[in-house]
């Protein structure tokens, strides 16, 4: 094993002296620019001279609410209102942040600054208590922080942070600073609205996509359909003749048309006729091969993830045998906003305006691809209309910079829809072979699950990776179902397709097997599902997760024909989840998904409204990838072009979400992907209780339809 | 050429084709982004605003066709008292996630509303499925459509 997770992949390391901070508005008309703090808790938290508390958003703001949760808890600590903090989205900068650092994903946002974050606000409170201790002559054990204030409880005398602030910053900070006690929370663990809300709502926060610059011109982009293909012809001409199209840039595998606004550069691309070339390897690449390789990889031994206990040994005299091969397909995020970068180059220096999952890299990026020292390229994040993984990779930054270094103005380059959706990092394509015996004892005697796809970290790691991608088989070398023998593998099979990070991705795959295997087992012993789960689980929260999910869902009670309920139960990203479908399928064979119920231990809820908002999120945007979601690939290019051919999930579709969340004061797990990773193995389970049909191959919709 | 168009009610001269659609006028031409781009192709409603009220896709909307016309974009529906109680409402059921459609949802929302007052969840699912999100907003947006009209009817929750 590397030892090489997701996580440490996003914090990178720092090896460049940061940028000065340039705080940006989110847009609301409550957001202030923010002053340099003077009282710095740490390098992103403080309370300036006028006692405002200071936030630079430490992590990106893609729609998970993560600006309203960080706050919160600075807010907490500090003993202000969340509203009262004047929150900056700083530029990317991989220096300020460590030890974490601005690059989100994998859930891991509040589990990163959960300790660092409470720990600065309490240095920066007790600092601010301990000043107005002194001046009042008073211990400061008599004092506390309160709305803004430190207050002397015996005397009632209030000092604002603004008359402290000067005082506090003076003197050494404090090395004995405890957090606050989930005892006295006031902010943390009750529901807060979003602080970006309204702002996006009335439609004037501003993404990426909306950055306007002084002189600022327009460009499409029109990048091989084909992978690995080369541009071979351009009607420049045409292109030209548009009206307002002012310049066409070629590349080695891409055109650009730039000109006075995006309407132009998208007639000017389109009549410029881009001809391409490729080889054979790259136009023979078709979807049937792509898979069967994948799934022929499942044949290699594959490299050991993890293993205990003797397997044939194990599986000696078992009571049963299930053994099964499932598999997912390619995947595209289709955010809502489409891939954009605005870029400026000029004299020796590089300035951006982006909305990026990973800001401090896509900076460092820009810099390899135009050949500048770091600190000569400026990052400027926005909010994001979507993630799930699409912004952590710098593609729109690279594929900008390389325009923008060939025009003398800034130029905002807007991919189309088309162009998203078939130049995507793509979801890998996945097979799995599951093998489990149970044996005479009822107990799960031997677990075996081999792992075949592209791997995401054997791109990052280069030569470091050692055959095991650790996040491939992150959720199937720690399942909760214990074994006495146990064996993971996993076997990297590339093709030509790109693949990334996609809201989930391993556990998300392996939530999908693991959870549609055991619910196979319990079939095939005659068990109810649920039951025969909590005859093997025996970590108390993933069993109290599952019996209230049972509950709440009327689990065991009658149902028409064609509908169908179906459950799956995770612990991933240090979250417990379990969820209950109820689908019904028509005679078309039609899936429709009534309702799911969901009850989820996540630890210490921050803002129990953002928890249930990524239920809902994750339960819908996993419906529309588990029922219709695939990527296919003929003669080496994507088939699927927008969202007439991508089918997600519209108004009509969704289906009513009940949410329960257990309430305790646990480490705080993370929220963005457990949805998504439950409801894939839920729904599959739940169509095979409506139609007797076990499908193990995604898209569910597909694969009913194929019979 | 020259273009004389009344948005948000205010009657203006443009210099721009007739041909361009109305979404990337809106955004490149008159400075309003709050009328957003997903799809180009009348699929995601992210670029919807009110043509005489009514939700058109700005993607689909050729200038020439809103000559003569006033259109309404999010930037003055929100101006506007059904606006005004999309947003409180939107704000109140906490609906926003990323937030790029949503002012395309509270447009199309608009005309709902416009024309039935208060919508059932049937006419909900009908006067919204052209608009997606991919944040998975759709509970919330149904319920704040709800507390939008009563909020617009001066009703209490």
């Amino acid at each position: 094993m590397t030892g090489t997770t997701r996580r440490d992949v996003l914090i990178g390391s720092g090896l460049f002296s940061a940028a000065l901070m340039v705080p940006v508005a989110f847009g609301s008309s409550r957001s202030r620019a923010a002053g340099a703090p003077s009282l710095a808790g740490n390098t992103w938290l403080g309370v300036d001279a006028q006692g405002r508390v200071t936030l630079a958003l430490p992590k990106t703001e893609m729609g998970q609410g993560i600006l309203t949760t960080i706050t919160m808890i600075a807010a907490e600590e500090l003993a202000v209102r969340p509203v009262d903090v004047v929150v900056s989205i700083p530029d990317g900068d991989s220096v300020r942040f460590a030890p974490i650092d601005q690059g989100t994903g994998g859930s891991t946002s509040v589990r990163e600054v959960w300790q660092p974050l409470r720990e600065a606000g309490a240095r920066a409170r007790i600092a601010l208590v301990n000043a107005g201790a002194r001046q009042w002559g008073v211990p400061a054990a008599e004092c506390d922080a309160h709305d803004g204030a430190v207050v002397h409880r015996p005397s009632g005398k209030v000092l604002a942070y603004a008359a402290l602030v000067a005082a506090a910053a003076a003197a050494p900070l404090p090395t004995e600073a405890p957090v606050r006690p989930a005892s006295a929370y006031a902010v943390i663990g009750k529901s807060h609205r979003r602080l970006d809300g309204d702002a996006k709502a009335r439609g004037v926060a501003e993404y990426g996509i909306d950055v306007v610059v002084p002189g600022m011109k327009y460009a499409a982009i029109s990048v091989s359909p084909i992978f690995g293909g080369k541009l071979a012809g351009v009607d420049e001409a045409a292109a030209r003749a548009v009206q307002g199209v002012t310049g066409v840039i070629r590349g080695a595998d891409v055109v650009y048309v730039v000109g006075d606004n995006t309407w132009a550069v998208r007639q000017g691309i389109t009549a410029a006729k881009a001809q391409w070339t490729a080889d054979a390897a790259s136009t023979g690449t078709q979807q049937a091969g792509v898979i069967a390789a994948v799934a022929a990889a499942l044949d290699k031994p594959g490299f050991v993830a993890a293993t205990s206990g003797d397997l044939e040994a194990a599986r000696v005299g078992a009571a049963h045998r299930f053994s099964a091969t499932y598999t997912q397909p390619f995947l595209a995020h289709a955010t809502m906003e489409p891939a954009n970068c605005v870029a400026h180059v000029h004299d020796g220096q590089c300035e951006i305006w982006t909305g990026s999952q990973i800001p401090g890299d896509a900076r460092k990026a820009a810099a390899k691809r135009l050949g500048l020292p770091l600190d000569k390229v400026t990052l400027h994040n926005r909010l994001m209309g979507g993630g799930f993984g699409r912004r952590l990779e710098a593609d729109m930054v690279e594929r900008c910079v390389d325009l923008a270094k060939q025009v003398p103005f800034p130029v905002k380059l807007i991919w189309s829809r088309e162009e998203d959706m078939s130049h995507d990092w793509y979801r890998p394509a996945y097979a799995d072979h599951i093998d489990i015996a149970i044996g005479a004892d009822g107990k799960i005697a031997a677990w075996e699950h081999k792992i075949a796809g592209s791997s995401i970290m054997a791109r990052l790691l280069g030569p470091a990776f050692k055959g095991v991608d650790d996040d491939a088989v992150e959720g199937a070398i720690t399942p909760i179902y214990p074994a006495r023998a146990r064996k993971v593998t996993f076997q990297q099979q590339e093709s030509l397709v790109p693949t990334s990070w996609w809201r989930g991705v391993g556990p998300l795959r392996s939530a999908f097997v693991m959870e549609s295997a055991i619910d196979e087992v319990a079939h095939q012993v005659g068990a109810d599902p649920i039951a025969f789960r909590l005859a093997h689980i025996e970590d108390p929260r993933a069993r109290a997760v599952l019996e209230q999910a049972r509950d709440k869902a009327g689990w065991g009670t009658a149902v028409a024909p064609g509908v169908g309920r179906g459950v799956a139960v995770i612990h991933l990203w240090d979250t417990y989840m379990a969820a209950v479908a109820e689908v019904t399928v028509d005679k078309d064979h039609q899936i429709a998904v009534k309702t799911v119920t969901v009850v989820v231990d996540c630890g210490q809820a921050v803002n129990p409204s953002g928890v249930a908002a990524q239920i809902d999120s994750g339960i819908i945007f996993g419906t529309a990838g588990a029922l219709y979601g695939e990527v296919t690939i003929a003669n080496g290019r994507v088939e699927q072009s927008n969202f007439h051919d991508y089918r997600v999930l519209r108004m009509n579709e969704a289906p009513v979400i009940h949410t329960t969340l257990i309430d305790n004061h646990e480490k705080p797990g993370g929220m963005g992907e457990p949805p998504n990773a439950v409801i894939f193995p839920a729904l599959a389970n739940a169509v095979f209780a409506a139609t007797g049909k076990r499908l193990r191959n995604l898209p569910l919709q597909k694969g009913l339809e194929a019979g | 050429m020259a273009v004389t168009l009344t948005i948000n009610g205010q009657r203006r001269d443009f210099d721009a084709s007739p041909e361009m659609p109305l979404l990337w006028f809106l955004r490149d031409v008159a400075g309003l982004t709050g009328t957003k781009f997903g799809c180009a192709a009348g699929l995601c409603g992210a670029c919807s605003v009110l043509m005489d009220g009514v939700r058109v896709f700005g993607c689909q909307t050729p200038v020439g066709d809103a000559v003569g016309k006033s259109i309404t974009t999010i930037e003055g529906l929100t101006q506007q008292p059904l606006g005004k109680a999309l947003v409180e409402a939107w704000n109140e059921v906490d609906v926003v996630q990323c937030g790029y459609c949503q002012p395309g949802q509270i447009v199309a929302a608009a005309s709902l509303i416009a024309t039935n007052p208060k919508p059932d969840d049937a006419a909900i699912d009908a006067g919204m499925s052209g608009n997606i999100c991919r944040c998975g907003t759709y509970p919330r947006i149904r319920a704040a459509i709800h507390r939008a009209a009563q909020i617009h009817a001066g009703e209490p929750a």
